[in-house]
């Protein structure tokens, strides 16, 4: 399945969120960005999303929400990405403390707005630098990959992230 | 009052609370005169003990958690100030000792004498803030703040200490301190 069919067929918010939960995610923490607007307004909705302020400090409440038995996701731009290096590499990775990173990829494929082009360039290279395992799916596939995620950050206990490409839900605009 | 010296005040009135330790000195120090299973020393991601407490206390609102955080982590992570205040967990006391130096790297200066961490956490909504000077102020003050509905925020003034460590290195590694922080509280 190509790009364009995740571009033309956005996938619904809500029916990503069941399946969050059904695959045991009870924590929802992040920092906001328009190409998941419609999954952190239907957390909302159910009252289940926590804004922070900054992406690393929401990897730190998510690291004490696991440390007191929940199993935690933390939304994000992939600007934050660059913010939550530390965290990740000094608490997350270092303490075994698994979250499911749902990761805007802004710039991708260099189409965007300058100050997204460098981490959307080096995206999934940053990610695998820091041994996290990532995946892209289109909409078809997401589901499946969020059974992966969850699977191999259950196995690993170590951060897990799904990468949101433009188009794959529905945008604010 | 060295950090040492105000640790070892508080020490005697901890019971099953949980307490995150902010990393460096403050860690080193908390583990030597005190540790339990339900204590977590964060050794790295500076700044990030106050949004790890409130991860812990969202989690498990039915336990008391206690920060004991720096002025250097305090000022590195803001942010969180504002979200513990907007979310209020009442679960939630935060310790700031606080000696206006970067203790851990040399004891370079932090700008905390001249801004007051307590007024900011008050200015965010802590439902209660206070500060102490002195050891007795300490000993006055201790027994009611813990049994405070929180989230609440007490700074200690506290002198720099002698040169060197105030303690041992961590025993435990990383994942033995995850591990068992999570079965002191029935995660695993």
């Amino acid at each position: 399945m190509g790009r364009g069919d995740a571009l033309s067929v956005p996938l619904p918010a809500a029916p990503f969120v069941d399946r969050l939960l059904a695959a045991g995610f009870d924590f929802f923490t992040g920092v906001p960005c328009s190409l998941v607007a419609p999954v952190i307004a239907e957390l909302e909705r159910r009252g289940r999303y926590l804004g922070e302020t900054r992406e690393d400090a929401a990897l730190g409440v998510a690291a004490g929400a696991y440390l007191a038995g929940r199993l935690p996701v933390v939304i994000m731009q992939n600007s934050g990405l660059g913010v939550s290096l530390n965290a990740l590499g000094s608490l997350h990775l270092l303490y075994e403390l698994p979250a499911l990173l749902v990761i805007t990829w802004r710039g991708f494929e260099g189409r965007d707005a300058p100050e997204h082009l460098v981490m959307g360039q080096v995206l999934p290279r940053v990610l695998d630098l820091f041994g996290i395992p990532h995946r892209a799916p289109d909409a078809a596939a997401v589901l499946a990959d969020l059974e992966w995620a969850a699977d191999t950050l259950r196995a690993t206990r170590k951060p897990v992230a799904l990468i949101v490409k433009p188009g794959l839900f529905a945008e604010h605009h | 009052m060295t950090l040492r010296d105000a640790l070892q005040r508080i020490a005697p009135h901890l019971r099953d609370e949980i307490c995150v330790h902010s990393n460096g000195h403050l860690s080193r120090a908390a583990f030597g005169l005190r540790d339990s299973d339900t204590s977590f020393y964060m050794i790295g991601s500076m700044g990030l003990a106050s949004s790890i407490g409130l991860g812990i206390a969202l989690g498990r609102p039915d336990r008391r958690v206690i920060v004991f955080d720096g002025d250097g982590n305090v000022l590195m992570n803001l942010g969180t100030l504002a979200t513990i205040a907007a979310v209020a967990p009442p679960n939630l006391l935060h310790l700031c000792f606080d000696n206006s130096a970067h203790a851990s790297t040399g004891s370079q200066p932090t700008i905390s004498d001249r801004v007051a961490l307590d007024a900011m956490a008050g200015a965010a909504g802590y439902r209660w803030t206070g500060r102490v000077e002195s050891p007795e102020a300490l000993d006055e003050a201790l027994p009611g703040f813990l049994a405070r509905s929180g989230p609440a925020f007490l700074l200690v003034r506290i002198a720099l200490g002698p040169p060197g460590a105030p303690g041992p290195r961590i025993p435990w590694t990383p994942t033995e301190m995850t591990a068992r922080l999570r079965r002191a509280l029935g995660s695993e």
